[in-house]
C-alpha cells in the first residue's frame, strides 16, 4: 500500500481510521501536556512514569486474569502515579537530587514490571499472550473504545488547562513567588503531574512502555524553538503531535512490517531535528547565518571607520581619495567597497572613493550607540 | 504616638535538616523604614525572608504583619525574589511577567482583564522598562530582568516589601534607578526590606538595619547599630580595619 492509497482508505477503512485517529488524538495531548513537563525541565519524569505504569499492567492482569484494556491501564494509571509521587517524595525528604530519584524508581518499577512478566508467561493461562505488547505498543489493537476514551480525557485535560491557565503558567514561571500570593501551589502541582500521567498510561497501548517519554518530549521541544509565547508553544506541541501520529501511522501502514509507536517517535523526532536547525529564532541554520551577517558588517564598518578617518581631516568630507590608500588597511575588497556603495556611505569614481554624507553620519555613530 | 510593627517575628527557627539556618529570631520592623538585612553568606538572610513569607516552614516561631498572622495579611505583603531564582528562557513577555503581580488579588480562575494589563504598564514605566513590554524575557539584560521583577512587585500594590538582593549583578544605573524607587515607595508610607551584600552603600541607602548571622546580632536605625562592633560581631573580623589595611 502506498501513501496516497493510505489516505484515500482512510476515509473507507474503519481499522485504519480509528487507528489513526487514536494516534491523532494521542499525539495532541502528549504534546499539550508535554509543554508543562518540558518547561518544568522534568523531562525525565515522563520516562520514569511510563516505566513505572509497567508492573501496574502485569499486576492488574494477575488480579483479574483478563486482558480488558481499561482494567490494564487502570492499574498502569496507579503504578504510574505511585511511582510518580514516590520520586517526588525522595526529592524533598532526602538528599537525592532529582536525576537519582528518578533512576532509582524507573529501574526498580520497571525491574518488578518485567519479573511479573516473565511470571506471568510461565502461566498455563492462554490469556496471557500478547501483554508484552505494553513494552513497545501495537497501534493496531486500538479500537474506538479505546479512541473516545482518548478523546474524553483530551477534552477534559483542555478544559483544565484553560480553566487554570493563569495558575499553571505562573507556577511553571515562578513556584516560591506563587506560594506567597496565596496559592495552593501543591494542588496545582498534582494536577498537572496528574493529567501527565494520564496522558502517559494513554498512550502504552499505543507506543509502550519503553518509548513513551519520547511522544510526550519531542513535539514540546520541537514546538519551544518556533515561538516565545507558551499559548503558541503548547498548540504547536499538539499539532506537531498530531502530524507525527498520523504521518507515523500512515507511514507504518503503507510498509506493511513497520511497527506504529516506533515510527510515530522516529517522525516527531523529524520536527525535533528540523525545528532546532531550521527554526528562525532559535534554530541553529539562522543562528549561523546571522553570525556570519554580523561579521561581514563588522568588517564592513570596519574599513568605513578608517575611511571616516581619513575624511574627517578634509573640509569637504566627500572629497575624493584614492582607492590605494586603504591598501594597508585589511580587510576591503572590491565587493565590501561595492557593497559600501549600496548602502550609499561612499560613491566610487575609477579608482578614487569617497564618503558621502550619510556614511560620514554613520560611522560619527558607530561608537556613540549606548546600550539599552 | 507609637509607630506601628508592620512585621513582628517572634523565636523564629529554621533548619534543614539538623544545621539550624536560623536560629530563634526575634524582629520588630516598624511600619515606613527601609531596611537592609547584612550578614556573610550562608547567614541565612534569603531564608529569612522565606520563612517570613511561608515559603519555608520553620521548625518553629511565629510571624505577625501588623498584629495579624502573616497568612490573613498576605495581599498586604509583596516578593521581589532573586533574580536567579527563575528560568529566564521561560517562553514569555516582560508584560506578562509583570502580569503575574495581579494574579494574586484576582485570585483563582479568573483572568486578568484591562484593568491589570494598565496596572502592569504603569508599573513598567515606573521602572523605566515600557519601551520593552513585549520583549521576550530571555533577551532582557540582567538588570532589566531585576527591574521587571520590581516592577511585578509594584503591581500588587502592598504595604510590605520583600526583596532579596535587588541589586544584585546590575549596572550603576539601574542600581540608582532601583534605589531611587525604594526610596520613594518609603515616602509613600511603605516598609521595605531588603537582603543587602555591599556594606558601603548601607548608610546611603537604608535608615534602619538588621545583622544576621544564624542570630540575630542587632537590629534598629542605621545611625544608631552601624558600627564597629556589630560588623565584627556578625562578620567575625573587624570589617573596617580589615578593608583599610
Amino acid at each position: 500500500m502506498s501513501l496516497t492509497e493510505y489516505f484515500e482508505l482512510l476515509f473507507t477503512d474503519y481499522t485504519l481510521r480509528t487507528i489513526t485517529l487514536g494516534t491523532a488524538v494521542l499525539g495532541a495531548i502528549c504534546g499539550m501536556l508535554g509543554s508543562f513537563a518540558v518547561l518544568r525541565k522534568q523531562s525525565l519524569l515522563g520516562d520514569a512514569i511510563s516505566h513505572a505504569a509497567l508492573p501496574g499492567i502485569a499486576l492488574a492482569f494477575l488480579i483479574t486474569g483478563a486482558k480488558d484494556t481499561n482494567i490494564l491501564l487502570l492499574g498502569a494509571l496507579v503504578s504510574g502515579l505511585i511511582g510518580t509521587f514516590w520520586i517526588k517524595g525522595m526529592v524533598s525528604k532526602t538528599h537525592l537530587k532529582s536525576d537519582t530519584a528518578l533512576g532509582l524508581v524507573l529501574s526498580l518499577f520497571f525491574g518488578f514490571g518485567m519479573l511479573l512478566l516473565t511470571f506471568i508467561q510461565k502461566q498455563p493461562n492462554a490469556n496471557q499472550a500478547g501483554l508484552d505488547k505494553y513494552l513497545f505498543g501495537q497501534a493496531a489493537t486500538l479500537v474506538e473504545d479505546d479512541v473516545r476514551l482518548m478523546l474524553i480525557v483530551t477534552g477534559i485535560s483542555l478544559c483544565i488547562l484553560l480553566l487554570f491557565w493563569k495558575e499553571f503558567k505562573i507556577l511553571l514561571f515562578d513556584a516560591d513567588y506563587t506560594k506567597t500570593l496565596g496559592f495552593n501551589t501543591k494542588f496545582i502541582d498534582v494536577l498537572i503531574t496528574f493529567f501527565i500521567v494520564l496522558a502517559i498510561v494513554l498512550g502504552l497501548q499505543t507506543v509502550g512502555v519503553v518509548l513513551m517519554s519520547a511522544m510526550l518530549l519531542a513535539p514540546a521541544a520541537a514546538a519551544r524553538q518556533w515561538t516565545n509565547r507558551l499559548s503558541m508553544m503548547i498548540l504547536l506541541a499538539a499539532i506537531f503531535g498530531i502530524l507525527s501520529g498520523v504521518l507515523g501511522t500512515a507511514i507504518s501502514a503503507s510498509q506493511n512490517n513497520l511497527s506504529t509507536g516506533p515510527v510515530i517517535v522516529l517522525v516527531a523526532t523529524v520536527f525535533v531535528v528540523f525545528s532546532f536547525i531550521f527554526s528562525p529564532g532559535r534554530g541553529l541554520f539562522f543562528r549561523e547565518i546571522r553570525f556570519r551577517n554580523n561579521r561581514k558588517d563588522l568588517q564592513l564598518k570596519k574599513t568605513l571607520q578608517f575611511m571616516y578617518g581619513i575624511a574627517k581631516t578634509h573640509d569637504n568630507i566627500s572629497h575624493p581619495h584614492a582607492i590605494r590608500i586603504l591598501n594597508n588597511f585589511q580587510g576591503f575588497t572590491k565587493k565590501s567597497l561595492q557593497q559600501m556603495e549600496d548602502k550609499e556611505w561612499i560613491t566610487i569614481n575609477g579608482q578614487q572613493w569617497a564618503l558621502t554624507s550619510k556614511g560620514f553620519n554613520e560611522a560619527m555613530n558607530l561608537y556613540n550607540k549606548t546600550h539599552d | 504616638m507609637k509607630t506601628p510593627l508592620a512585621v513582628q517575628v517572634d523565636d523564629l527557627t529554621v533548619a534543614y535538616n539538623y544545621k539550624p539556618v536560623l536560629w530563634d529570631i526575634d524582629l520588630a520592623v516598624p511600619e515606613g523604614v527601609l531596611m537592609a538585612i547584612v550578614g556573610p553568606n550562608g547567614a541565612g538572610k534569603s531564608t529569612l525572608i522565606k520563612a517570613i513569607l511561608g515559603i519555608i516552614k520553620p521548625i518553629a516561631g511565629s510571624i505577625s504583619i501588623y498584629d495579624k498572622p502573616y497568612e490573613e495579611q498576605r495581599k498586604l505583603v509583596a516578593y521581589v525574589p532573586q533574580k536567579g531564582s527563575v528560568d529566564w528562557d521561560f517562553p514569555t513577555t516582560a508584560l506578562d511577567v509583570v502580569m503575574m503581580g495581579t494574579y494574586g488579588s484576582l485570585g483563582w480562575i479568573k483572568r486578568p482583564g484591562q484593568k491589570e494589563k494598565k496596572a502592569a504598564l504603569e508599573a513598567l514605566e515606573k521602572v523605566g522598562m515600557l519601551s520593552f513590554k513585549n520583549r521576550q524575557i530571555s533577551q532582557l539584560s540582567g538588570g532589566q530582568q531585576q527591574r521587571v521583577f520590581l516592577a511585578r512587585a509594584l503591581v500588587q500594590n502592598a504595604a510590605i516589601y520583600f526583596m532579596d538582593e535587588p541589586f544584585q549583578g546590575v549596572d550603576a544605573t539601574t542600581e540608582i534607578a532601583i534605589i531611587n524607587i525604594l526610596k520613594e515607595l518609603r515616602k509613600a508610607g511603605k516598609t521595605l526590606i531588603v537582603v543587602h551584600h555591599d556594606l558601603q552603600t548601607v548608610p546611603e541607602y537604608f535608615d534602619w538595619v538588621t545583622f544576621l548571622n544564624v542570630k540575630k546580632i542587632a537590629t534598629g536605625p542605621v545611625k544608631e547599630i552601624f558600627n564597629d562592633d556589630n560588623l565584627t560581631k556578625t562578620y567575625g573580623i573587624n570589617y573596617k580595619v580589615a578593608i583599610n589595611k
